[in-house]
């Protein structure tokens, strides 16, 4: 594929971080792959959300962050959850419905969870993750723990009252918070044009007093650079909102026809595919060698077929299970 | 037990709760529309912004979606919030984060993530407050699995039951009935046992009277009337609408043979229709009389002092409605 490569003026990260990015943009764009395949096997079930063309989003915001920080996601969340160290394996095999999933086959595809990495979700109800994350930081701030809450959100989540209330809540209680908007420009098959009135995202978001800048989402060193900058600001109290300017390559879920959108569209954002552009930067800059490049590709394509086979191979939880958790099994602490 | 009684109100037993959980753990805070200032709607918590200071008294802007669930995504961060809801009216501005987040987390991350957030709020009518601001729906929270709903009606009760609920691992609903808040009367125990567990208010041998809330009051009063006329109701309070405690229901039920339920909350699917399919399971056998409900008229709550009273469950109608259960049936 022919890639455009023009806009990617930013400069580029030290090169063990640039071949980190690309790495794990491969990992994101071959895991969601594979998920298609596994999908139409009948493995994995339910609304199945691909993050294909948005990769750079997540792998620039989340290799800036600390062990400390917590994460929110959306239901279109696998690559956060990969690139924020929940294994391949364990998110296969959650969608694969198996109790080695990362919530026991309870979540699935929408509702990856993981304590160990401070992953909070996989919330599906459009804008239900910003409040969470205010209330992360605010945990955060009181217990003077150092962390940062990361909350991800598509553009559609704009125009629900969660984002006006939680962006008012943050700035007045100065909470250490970072909101990423993942604008990839469709709310489902609704275009920003007729869901978004106004001067925009970040229009939106300053005036409830948070910081707000657009950065190119296909470029991931620009989304990398504009995180590390983000993050400082929040990590000291003033909540940042990050606007990623992105496009889904793929349909909005398995059950959509794309019937909102012309086929180029698709294609001229496709020329601007984040893993194809930034692996001819590094390419170009003698960062990443072509042979080096073959290796990594085999090497992911090794570690998703061990997640299939994994899920493969996963346990059923007993029906007899079925209500375990509904409260929590430990007493408080 | 009656150990170190002090004269009270429900306010200040609610008040003291906060305070007391507030001095026993640095992770507890309260937080609301006007709880710090103002001094809480119903002056529950006056006095506390001055002596917790802002950060522990946290007054919220008028956005119940966002500070209900940051009151969970604190719950998470290893806070232990109470957050106040005015009144159950407001509350359902936030029933995404109360049935899609807080109820629902810890099962869907199976089980890495319990959240647990108290969540308070006023409830009931009978203020003529009219449509808007009278509504009991702690019956509809009590359908959600992964809520606890408990519902204080004695004083004991207000100022036991949130240090229980503070420690339980789950998000935790305390529905307080504005019309209780006024009322008078001393500490008789020194620690909230297990509210999960109903308690008899009034043993009676005739009809077994279930109910919660401001409604504990009726059913009291109209026991007293009736007992003139020799029937002798058995009131028990249930205390928890989620989980219900079947046992203590069933045994008063094995005692009496008739069941009761006066309920301030709407008949249609509502909390007195879930009770009595429960007893028809577990005590068809041990009924001389269909189950009957006095439940709110189903009708908006209306403001004019006369239809709201006619609307509301009453004592004259508890004690009409027991008197024909016996004599029909007796």
């Amino acid at each position: 594929m022919s890639t455009d490569s023009s806009a990617s003026q930013s400069p580029l990260p030290p090169a063990e971080i640039s071949r980190d990015l690309l790495r794990q943009m491969l990992r994101v764009r071959r895991f969601e792959e594979e998920c298609v395949p596994q999908y139409q096997a009948g493995k994995i079930r339910g609304f199945l959300h691909l993050y294909v063309g948005e990769e750079a989003v997540a792998v620039g915001v989340i290799s800036q962050l600390q062990l400390k920080d917590a994460v929110v996601g959306t239901y279109r969340e696998h690559g956060h959850a990969l690139v924020r160290g929940v294994s391949a394996r364990a998110i296969m095999a959650e969608m694969f419905g198996k109790q080695e999933g990362c919530a026991r086959g309870r979540g699935g595809s929408m509702h990856l969870f993981d304590a160990a990495t401070r992953f909070y979700g996989g919330n599906a109800i459009v804008g239900g993750g910003l409040p969470l994350a205010v209330g992360l930081a605010l945990a955060e701030k009181e217990l003077q723990r150092g962390g940062v809450a990361v909350c991800f959100f598509g553009e559609g989540a704009v125009a629900e009252g969660a984002f006006h209330e939680s962006l008012n809540l943050a700035s007045l209680w100065k909470l250490p918070v970072l909101f990423v908007c993942e604008n990839n420009h469709y709310a489902m098959g609704t275009p920003e044009r007729i869901e978004l009135a106004g001067q925009g995202v970040c229009a939106k978001a300053e005036v409830h007093g948070v910081r707000a800048r657009s950065v190119d989402g296909m470029d991931v060193a620009a989304v990398w650079q504009a995180a590390g900058a983000a993050l400082a600001e929040a990590r000291s109290g003033q909540p940042v909102l990050l606007e990623c300017n992105t496009y889904r390559f793929r349909a909005h879920s398995m059950f959509d026809a794309e019937l909102y959108r012309e086929r180029s569209e698709v294609q001229a954002w496709e020329r601007r595919d984040p893993v194809a552009c930034f692996l001819a930067r590094l390419e170009s800059a003698g960062v990443v060698k072509k042979s080096e490049w073959e290796v990594w590709q085999q090497e992911v394509n090794a570690e998703i077929a061990a997640a299939v086979a994994y899920a493969d191979a996963g346990t059923e939880e007993p029906a007899a299970d079925l209500l375990r958790f509904v409260y929590a099994e430990e007493e408080a602490r | 037990m009656t150990v170190n009684s002090v004269d009270t109100t429900y306010r200040e037993a609610v008040r003291e709760a906060i305070r007391e959980a507030l001095l026993g753990d640095e992770r507890v805070f309260l937080m609301g529309e006007d709880v710090g200032h103002y001094g809480g709607c119903f002056a529950v918590s006056k006095g506390l912004l001055a002596e917790f200071g802002p950060e522990r008294i946290r007054d919220t802007p008028l956005s119940e979606l966002a500070f209900v669930g940051a009151g969970i995504g604190a719950a998470l961060g290893g806070l232990r919030p109470i957050v106040e809801i005015m009144t159950v009216n407001f509350s359902l501005l936030a029933l995404d984060p109360i049935l899609n987040t807080a109820a629902t987390l810890c099962h869907m991350s199976g089980g890495q993530f319990p959240v647990p957030v108290v969540i308070r709020m006023a409830t009931g009518g009978g203020k003529q407050l009219a449509a808007q601001h009278s509504h009991s729906l702690e019956g509809w929270f009590a359908h959600i699995p992964g809520l606890v709903i408990l519902v204080p009606a004695t004083i004991d009760d207000a100022r036991w039951m949130l240090g229980w609920a503070l420690k339980r691992p789950d998000p935790v609903l305390i529905f307080e009935n504005q019309t209780l808040y006024n009322r008078k009367g001393t500490l008789q125990e020194t620690g909230a046992g297990n509210p999960l567990q109903a308690r008899v208010r009034r043993s009676g041998r005739d009809i077994t009277l279930l109910t919660y809330g401001a409604s504990l009051y009726k059913a009291l009063e109209a026991a007293e009337q009736i007992a003139l006329k020799g029937i002798e109701l058995e009131v028990l309070d249930l205390r928890a609408l989620r989980p219900l405690d079947e046992t203590t229901i069933m045994e008063s039920i094995a005692r009496t043979h008739r069941v009761l339920i006066v309920d301030e909350g709407w008949r249609s699917g509502g909390i007195s229709a879930e009770l009595s399919a429960r007893v028809m399971e577990r005590a068809f056998f041990e009924l001389d009389a269909p189950v009957r409900r006095i439940c709110t008229e189903e009708v908006p709550l209306p403001y004019a002092a006369q239809l709201e009273l006619a609307a509301l469950p009453q004592v004259s109608k508890i004690v009409a409605v027991a008197e024909q259960m016996v004599s029909k049936h007796g």
